[in-house]
């Protein structure tokens, strides 16, 4: 091989800008930011009403905050899977937006353990938020005395959606409070040819799941099963799995390819008569125009409302914690939580909130917020961590193709174990 | 970068009563450089790429496999095999084993299905039926459509709902009064998977079939001449004479296909999603992932690595010693 010396040049200079070019990509990341004033709002509401609703929220940190300016970080896809990869590795390379958004309760102890976010409970009496939250919601989001979040919203998790002509049709005449009579609803709604209630795939399967086991066990031992009081292989347990069990056997059969919407589709169409769904369900049956629906409590929870709630905290070693702060004020605010809910189609988690602000399911929410009794959701993270979520939500699935009830309890119990440590 | 070929100049004149030999040492030095330092040289950059991003990372995600970062806060604590062994004997309803069975159904049914039909189509048109190069690039086409977006539309084939509510294949079946074929696809809790394999052996029977085609061609056709003289039939032929030639691309196809369907994803991903009926040990660690239990997620990548490795390095040795030979 001939070989010259500007050749050796050549391919000595073409090796070293490759090195270098590789290297660069990884180094340039860090380069951003410095601008102290900017607050980076770190969260996956990209589109829809949650994108409406952060708008809202902006508007009145813009007023609220004159001094300081707000920097979109939204991460957009997978219902915030794609947003919490991103959100990982920057805490792992210690580079934290100036706050994020976390699901409130469970799902954020694994930050909270980790020393990643600060303790905002001075703070919640300075802005007068342990007075105008529930005492419920507030007994959730506290860790050993201290508050780390702020709620910027509130759903609930347990309703049951109906198709009120179909139901009628059935010759449904009252809505039903326990479940012996919703079975008895049901049979009717089979008698009729129709799809008795319409399910979607593994975390809407979880949701209905735990439905049940607040009418069969009540909302106190229900908590329990996420704390680790509550065993989940007593046999109220069992009872609750053979509920379920029945209840499987009146929803569609192709529920595993299905999400929520295609289920809200069935009742939608007057192919089904039940779903049930999170409150979300209301905003979106009237984007699409739908009137024929109704909603109760999921028949036998009572006043239990189970909910869920997008939170925003102040991560440590954040670039602008004074302006954090503002933004957390602001969400916190009767007038910023007004901003956000009425867009978003949640409730506000403040009770001084005036109903009249808000459409007509929401005035109902909201009442039922003021004098329910609060229990969190395991499909939503307020009561469980992700690894648990994950574990339960498999388990579920593989219910839902071999019914096997006694297989799905002992996971669920050895979930527990795993993933609760006892208090 | 190692390749410096100056060292000789500043240690020479320090020892000149050795000068001679010296030099002579130099210059063989300087040759051998010259002859493999511009080739090394150029290559370099993609050794270190492969080094860091393929080989450094394998590296890195085994003893990431053998720690005890169960979440996002664990720290990188030595654990052993522990991870690996829970996989197989403590995972909450047996979750990697139903996967792993579920990958072996698709294997099996994805490879049997394309070798099938892709020596079917190659043997019809070895037989220079008019308009071949139309059947060719007819077969051909579906590999050319990604597993993503035939994924989409196998899904709607493979729609569920039965009755009225049917849709796809079903509302075909339905629709001729062929109800006792509708079914549940890829729902079915046995043979999910066997459905699951339907798209991909649509997709890549026309592959199987470009592969064997050439083979086929390779062959001379004095060997085929000669067997017709001796008297041999058709079947004959075939078996006798042409299917012994053609084990070297039997044995690529199920390399190439095998290692493909060993890393099967996004058709799973499109067709059905994440869930569990579906689930193959690449969507488990996707999903496990997403709960930040890094560990597992490094051990089912590490077992799957493995797996494919099984199958390729086998071969890798096999195709060396050929190469050698001739």
């Amino acid at each position: 091989m001939r070989f010259t010396k500007g050749a050796a040049v050549a391919a000595a200079g073409l090796a070293v800008s490759l090195l270098v070019a590789g290297c660069d990509t990884s180094g340039g990341a860090t380069a951003t930011g410095g601008n102290t004033k900017e607050v980076e709002v770190f969260t996956w509401w990209a589109d829809g009403g949650e994108k409406a609703g952060l708008d809202g929220l902006v508007g009145q940190f813009k007023t609220d905050c004159a001094k300081f300016e707000f920097k979109n970080g939204a991460v957009a896809g997978g219902a915030g899977a794609n947003a919490k990869q991103v959100l990982a590795s920057r805490l792992q390379t210690n580079d934290p937006p100036s706050t994020f958004q976390a699901h409130a309760g469970a799902e954020l102890t694994d930050y909270i353990k980790a020393g990643q976010v600060e303790d905002l409970s001075a703070d919640y009496k300075t802005w007068g938020l342990d007075a105008a939250f529930p005492k419920g919601l507030l007994d959730s989001l506290t860790v050993d005395g201290k508050v780390y979040s702020v709620p910027a919203n509130i759903h609930r998790a347990n309703v049951l959606w109906s198709n009120k002509k179909v139901v009628a049709a059935a010759g449904i005449t009252a809505a039903p409070k326990n479940l012996t009579e919703l079975f008895a609803a049901l049979d009717k709604l089979k008698a009729k040819g129709v799809t008795p209630l319409a399910l979607g795939k593994d975390w809407t399967q979880l949701m209905l799941l735990e439905s049940v086991l607040i009418s069969d066990l009540g909302p106190d031992k229900f908590k329990g099963l996420w704390d680790g009081s509550t065993d989940f292989a007593s046999a109220d347990v069992t009872k609750a799995l053979g509920d379920y069990k029945k209840l499987i056997g009146y929803a569609n059969k192709d529920r595993d390819t299905f999400d929520w919407t295609d289920a809200e589709k069935l009742v939608m169409d007057g192919k089904a008569g039940y779903q049930l769904m999170g409150d979300w369900e209301a905003a979106d049956l009237d984007t699409k125009g739908f009137k024929d629906y109704d909603h109760i409590a999921f028949p036998g929870n009572d006043t239990a409302f189970q909910w869920l709630a997008d939170s925003f905290v102040l991560p440590k070693g954040g670039k602008n914690p004074e302006g954090t702060k503002c933004w957390l004020k602001t969400v916190g605010s009767a007038a910023g939580q007004k901003a956000f809910n009425t867009k978003k189609g949640s409730i506000p988690a403040r009770t001084d909130a005036t109903a009249a602000d808000y459409p007509a399911y929401q005035q109902s929410a909201m009442a039922e917020w003021k004098t329910g009794v609060v229990v969190p959701s395991c499909a939503h993270g307020s009561a469980c961590s992700q690894g648990m979520q994950g574990a339960v939500a498999s388990a579920i699935g593989k219910f839902s193709s071999d019914q096997d009830a006694a297989a799905l309890q002992k996971a669920l119990s050895e979930a527990q174990k795993q993933f609760v440590t006892k208090k | 970068m190692t390749a410096s070929p100056t060292p000789s100049p500043t240690t020479a004149p320090l020892e000149p009563a050795r000068a001679p030999a010296q030099k002579f040492r130099r210059v063989s030095a300087h040759g051998r450089v010259r002859h493999w330092g511009p080739g090394l040289l150029l290559l370099s950059p993609s050794l270190v790429l492969l080094a860091v991003f393929v080989y450094g990372l394998i590296a890195w995600t085994v003893r990431l496999s053998l720690s005890g970062q169960h979440s996002a806060i664990d720290k990188q604590t030595f654990e052993g095999t522990k991870t690996f062994t829970n996989l197989f004997t403590h995972d909450i309803s047996d979750r990697f084993t139903h996967s792993l069975g579920n990958l072996g159904l698709f294997t099996l049914v994805f490879l049997l299905g394309t070798l099938f039909m892709g020596v079917l189509w190659a043997l019809l048109l070895e037989r220079k039926i008019p308009g071949e190069g139309i059947f060719r690039a007819i077969y051909l086409f579906p590999m050319a459509v990604s597993f993503v977006a035939s994924g989409v539309v196998w899904r709607w084939l493979m729609n569920a709902g039965t009755g009225d509510r049917a849709g796809g294949l079903n509302a075909i079946f339905h629709g001729l009064g062929l109800t006792f074929l509708e079914n549940p696809w890829v729902l079915d809790p046995h043979w999910g998977m066997a459905a699951m394999a339907m798209p991909a052996i649509w997709q890549l029977s026309g592959y199987v079939m470009a592969l064997f085609l050439a083979g086929f061609r390779g062959i001379p056709a004095e060997l085929r001449e000669a067997a017709a003289m001796d008297g041999a039939g058709t079947f004959r032929l075939y078996r006798n004479v042409i299917f012994p030639q053609l084990t070297p691309t039997a044995l690529s196809v199920l390399i190439i296909l095998g290692h493909m369907s060993m890393k099967m994803f996004d058709l799973i991903m499109s067709v059905t999603g994440p869930g569990w009926i579906t689930e193959v040990p690449a969507v488990y660690v996707w999903q496990t992932l997403l709960t930040s239990d890094f560990a597992k997620a490094a051990a089912i990548s590490v077992i799957l690595l493995l797996l494919v490795a099984v199958v390729i390095v086998p071969y890798l040795i096999y195709n060396n010693r050929v190469e050698r030979r001739s």
